[in-house]
């Protein structure tokens, strides 16, 4: 049977199982409300969230503003769903592009020349040495914060753990029974790579994805509250929760709806991850946090 | 015969396994007096290391006791309560486990652990608990006991492990003692002085022993009784030499021809018993040995075999046996 | 032993050597000229004249390396670029405040944690079970900086129980357990949950084992079989994971800091980014990876004291 198959079959049976399980399914639910929040965010916002009405700041929720207005009166609600858009965009650009390189430089770590793998080994041990955040600051420092900074640090922070699963998976199996029938009747290396390596590395690799996008959301929304991630004007959950934070005294409401959905997007995708991984491969290692 | 010191009569587990239950154990039937040593003998698989798992209360989380009782002094011990088991744990009946790499904590010295499984006796000190657990040390032959209880597991070899695990089990001075296949993961010639170790307890020890193995040999030289199991059930019982000269179940009889020691002749070929043990999910309803019998007649397979009466202290469970 | 920790420390010390060597060409590795590549586009001609100066930016690049180590080496990491105080003045005189935030949410974490993880072993397989494993990923994901930011609008400025700001007064121990109780709530949290997990899943793991079996089958106790014979194996992974994990209680303490306005290694790296302060960015960096560090290298060392097995084979 080919592998491809197999993990067709095995995917099959991870939704059948994902779907029985609550806490999976709980994790679906929310990912998806946020999903639609964000893709839909032009149509379901009732307002501009960059609409500045001086005449109605720091309004408690009423009929025409439900979550109430910030000090400048916009509308809370309409920033918290245009901030889902940043949130997931930059969550998912930002894992998408770290799990691409990581794929393509763990491939090449496992499928490559000995020197090369010991040189970028050392490099990933180095990197995952040093705590992240310091890390994110000190390049945040150099090339001053915004979108792009705050994508680039993410991707280089997560690049070595993905590489290190896609080296360690590969190495396990290019020594297995199929890989090396394979060649033994000749086949390319990028035959084997493409047809066997491949399918085979994207099941772990799509869980710890996953399980790192609730952190990536975290770090993006942190980092907009100390004013280092998205710029202000655009809706972040993070400068919504800092605009929030210095009216704490007088408008606890913006703080207090603008944690919410952080939470919940957290929880969601959390929730989601675990499924994943016990549906998919119950046996993957826990990991630590960063 | 006087009172049993042990008794299991009808006993049935099962393991609860998703498909179904296996039925490890079926209708098991043992008795234990003081001053004996009781061989259970099969294959792996049959049940024999259940039934241990049972005599010390001490079965998997899945394993469900569907019928039977074991009676120790005449208290059944499998329906008292969790702390009245406990307590018969170590002082009562005491257990000698097969693996002496993992039998121990690895991250506690051995004086600690054996002072610790003396909890039991209250109003002792340390110190002297110590001093016992040296003491018993000595006895089972281990020439530094001081400079063991200060070591880790880990530091001693496989063979003064396994010394050190008897020395454990007879420190509460238990009625009976049950070894798990006490010497499998040992090499012959540990497992000649283990044997012999084990030989030399019988002199002076009141309890009842019960070695579980897959061995012949340990059994001719260690046992009084033996026990033969197959597929969940006892199939033979009887005094050892009867058991070795006259067996009267047809699966004794292929055990014994298996067995390498009884060659007399030099032979290049293994004998086996042919054919494959029936499915613990449904067992058969007739004789579990019938697809590997020689003898098997259609009766055997429709049938549940009889426990034969052969003498006053041989029995076998099958229908072509005779006196 | 002491081969192992001599190498152990020796590797340490390499990977530091690393870590300054990518922090100082990080500044280079960006096209632009350093000292407005540290300063940022605002700072002023005399100022980065200034910086030029005190890094020795005019000289050979090697030149500039060596001198760099070898000021680092003697404790000197430059210069606050607005304040003009020693980079490591003003590192040491706040870092207190942070290590007692990390030591007080550790300590709490760590013994409910435990007590969780030991709960859900002991009712495995139950709804209970369930409902801690919930629990804990709840925990485990929930932003920390959210939870101090709910904690100050709750506990202070609602019910006034306890400071919004600060980390109370030098020398004032009340004043500073009251100040520190709502950050190391926020910044422990997380790894409650994640202890709680940890310690669960290496219990059942060793609850499994063959001595444990041995252990009841002398009638011991259960409290005891599970505190003394089970935990003290299965804690010897968690010492491991909470030196690692030592960088995310930092990355916490940066965020809940912010909230807090409590003087710390997190407010003081954020505003040093957030003025383009680079030589003390670059100093806390290098001052909290030698921590950190130091830190797991001990964990590693404590290990293999913890765990005879390991020792043997270090010695052997």
């Amino acid at each position: 049977m080919s592998s491809r198959a197999e993990s067709a079959t095995g995917i099959m049976r991870s939704i059948r199982s994902l779907a029985r399980d609550p806490m999976g399914l709980l994790g679906v639910t929310l990912v998806m409300i946020f999903l639609l929040m964000a893709l839909l965010a032009p149509i379901i916002s009732p307002y501009d969230p960059l609409k500045i009405s001086v005449m109605s700041k720091f309004q408690s929720p009423n009929l025409s503003h439900w979550l109430g207005t910030d000090h400048l009166g916009r509308d809370t609600l309409s920033r918290i769903i245009y901030g889902s858009r940043t949130a997931l965009s930059i969550a998912l650009t930002a894992t998408g592009l770290a799990g691409l390189f990581g794929l393509l430089l763990g491939l090449i770590a496992g499928f490559g020349p000995r020197w090369l793998d010991g040189i970028l080994v050392l490099l990933f041990d180095s990197m995952s040495s040093l705590p992240m955040i310091l890390f994110a600051l000190a390049v945040i420092t150099v090339l001053g914060p915004g979108t792009a900074t705050l994508i680039l640090v993410i991707v280089l922070v997560s690049i070595p753990s993905y590489a290190r699963l896609i080296r360690a998976q590969t190495l396990t199996l290019k020594n297995s029974d199929f890989v090396v029938a394979e060649r033994s009747i000749g086949a390319s290396s990028p035959r084997i790579i493409l047809r066997h390596l491949l399918p085979n590395v994207v099941g772990p690799l799509v869980i710890i994805l996953s399980m790192d996008i609730p952190v990536v959301i975290m770090l993006e929304a942190g980092l907009s509250y100390l004013n280092l991630g998205v710029r202000p004007p655009t809706p972040s959950w993070g400068n919504i929760l800092y605009d929030g934070y210095t009216s704490l005294r007088y408008a606890p409401t913006l703080v207090i709806t603008a944690g919410v959905p952080l939470v919940l997007a957290t929880l969601g995708f959390t929730f989601l991850g675990e499924g994943l991984r016990d549906a998919l491969d119950p046996k993957l290692q826990v990991r630590g946090l960063r | 015969m006087s009172e049993a010191l042990l008794r299991v009569e009808n006993l049935s587990i099962g393991y609860d396994a998703g498909i179904g239950q296996i039925q490890a154990l079926r209708a098991a039937n043992l008795e234990a007096h003081g001053g004996e040593v009781i061989g259970i003998v099969g294959e792996s698989g049959c049940g024999k290391s259940t039934l241990a798992a049972a005599l010390i209360n001490l079965l998997a989380p899945n394993a469900h006791v569907n019928s039977g009782a074991i009676y120790y002094k005449g208290a059944d011990i499998l329906t008292m309560d969790k702390e009245s088991q406990r307590h018969l744990r170590g002082p009562e009946i005491a257990m000698v486990f097969q693996d002496p790499m993992t039998t121990f904590n690895p991250v506690i010295t051995m004086g600690d652990q054996l002072v610790d499984f003396q909890h039991h006796i209250e109003g002792v000190s340390n110190t002297e608990k110590r001093r016992r657990a040296g003491e018993l040390l000595a006895r089972v032959g281990i020439p530094d006991p001081e400079l063991c209880l200060r070591r880790y597991p880990h530091e001693l070899s496989g063979g003064m492990r396994q010394r050190a695990s008897i020395a454990a089990a007879l420190l509460m001075t238990p009625n009976v003692l049950v070894a798990d296949e006490p010497t499998t993961a040992l090499d012959v010639t540990m497992e000649a002085q283990i044997i012999h170790l084990l030989r030399e307890l019988r002199t002076d020890y009141q309890g009842a022993i019960i070695v579980v193995t897959h061995h012949l040999g340990v059994v001719a030289e260690l046992c009084d009784r033996v026990y033969v199991m197959y597929a969940g059930q006892v199939v033979e019982q009887g005094l050892v030499d009867d058991i070795y000269h006259a067996p009267k179940h047809p699966y004794t009889r292929a055990l014994i021809a298996c067995d390498p020691a009884h060659f007399e002749e030099h032979t290049p070929i293994l004998p086996t018993i042919t054919g494959r043990v029936p499915s613990l999910l449904h067992p058969p309803v007739g004789c579990s040995f019938a697809d590997r019998c020689d003898l098997a007649i259609s009766r055997c397979r429709e049938m549940a075999p009889p426990w034969v009466r052969i003498s006053e202290t041989q029995f076998a469970l099958c229908h072509e046996a005779r006196p | 032993m002491l081969n192992y920790a001599i190498k152990r420390i020796l590797l340490a010390v390499l990977i530091l050597f690393v870590v300054m060597l990518a922090m100082y060409a990080m500044v280079f590795l960006v096209p632009g000229d350093p000292a407005t590549v540290a300063l940022g586009p605002r700072a002023t001609p005399e100022l980065k004249r200034q910086l030029i100066e005190r890094m020795g930016l005019d000289q050979p690049i090697l030149q500039q390396i060596y001198n760099f180590f070898r000021n680092a080496v003697t404790g000197d990491l430059g210069y606050d670029v607005w304040s003009k105080r020693p980079v490591l003045e003003v590192i040491l005189e706040v870092l207190p405040n942070t290590l007692l935030l990390g030591v007080v949410a550790l300590a709490w974490a760590l013994i409910l944690g435990v007590a969780l993880g030991c709960a859900a072993v002991v009712y495995r397989g139950t709804t209970m079970d369930r409902i801690l494993g919930i629990l804990s990923v709840s925990m485990i994901s929930v932003p920390s900086f959210v939870v101090a930011i709910y904690a100050l609008l709750i506990f202070a400025v609602w019910l006034q129980w306890l400071p919004a700001i600060g980390a109370g007064q030098a020398g004032d121990f009340w004043n500073q357990f009251r100040a520190v109780l709502m950050p190391a709530f926020a910044v422990g949290i997380s790894w409650v949950g994640y202890l709680a997990r940890m310690v669960r899943a290496s219990m059942l793991e060793v609850m499994g084992a063959n001595h444990i079996r041995t252990a009841r089958a002398f009638g011991l106790p259960e409290r005891r079989v599970v505190f003394k014979y089970a935990l003290r194996i299965a804690i010897i992974p968690t010492i491991s994971i909470i030196a690692v994990g030592l960088g995310s209680i930092l990355s916490s303490a940066v965020f809940v800091e912010s909230v807090f306005t409590r003087p710390g290694i997190g407010t003081l790296i954020t505003a040093a980014v957030q003025k383009r302060n680079y030589p003390v960015v670059m100093g806390t960096v290098l001052v909290m990876t030698a921590f950190y560090l130091m830190v797991v290298t001990m964990a590693d060392l404590l290990i293999a004291r913890l765990d005879p097995r390991v020792r043997d084979v270090l010695k052997g």
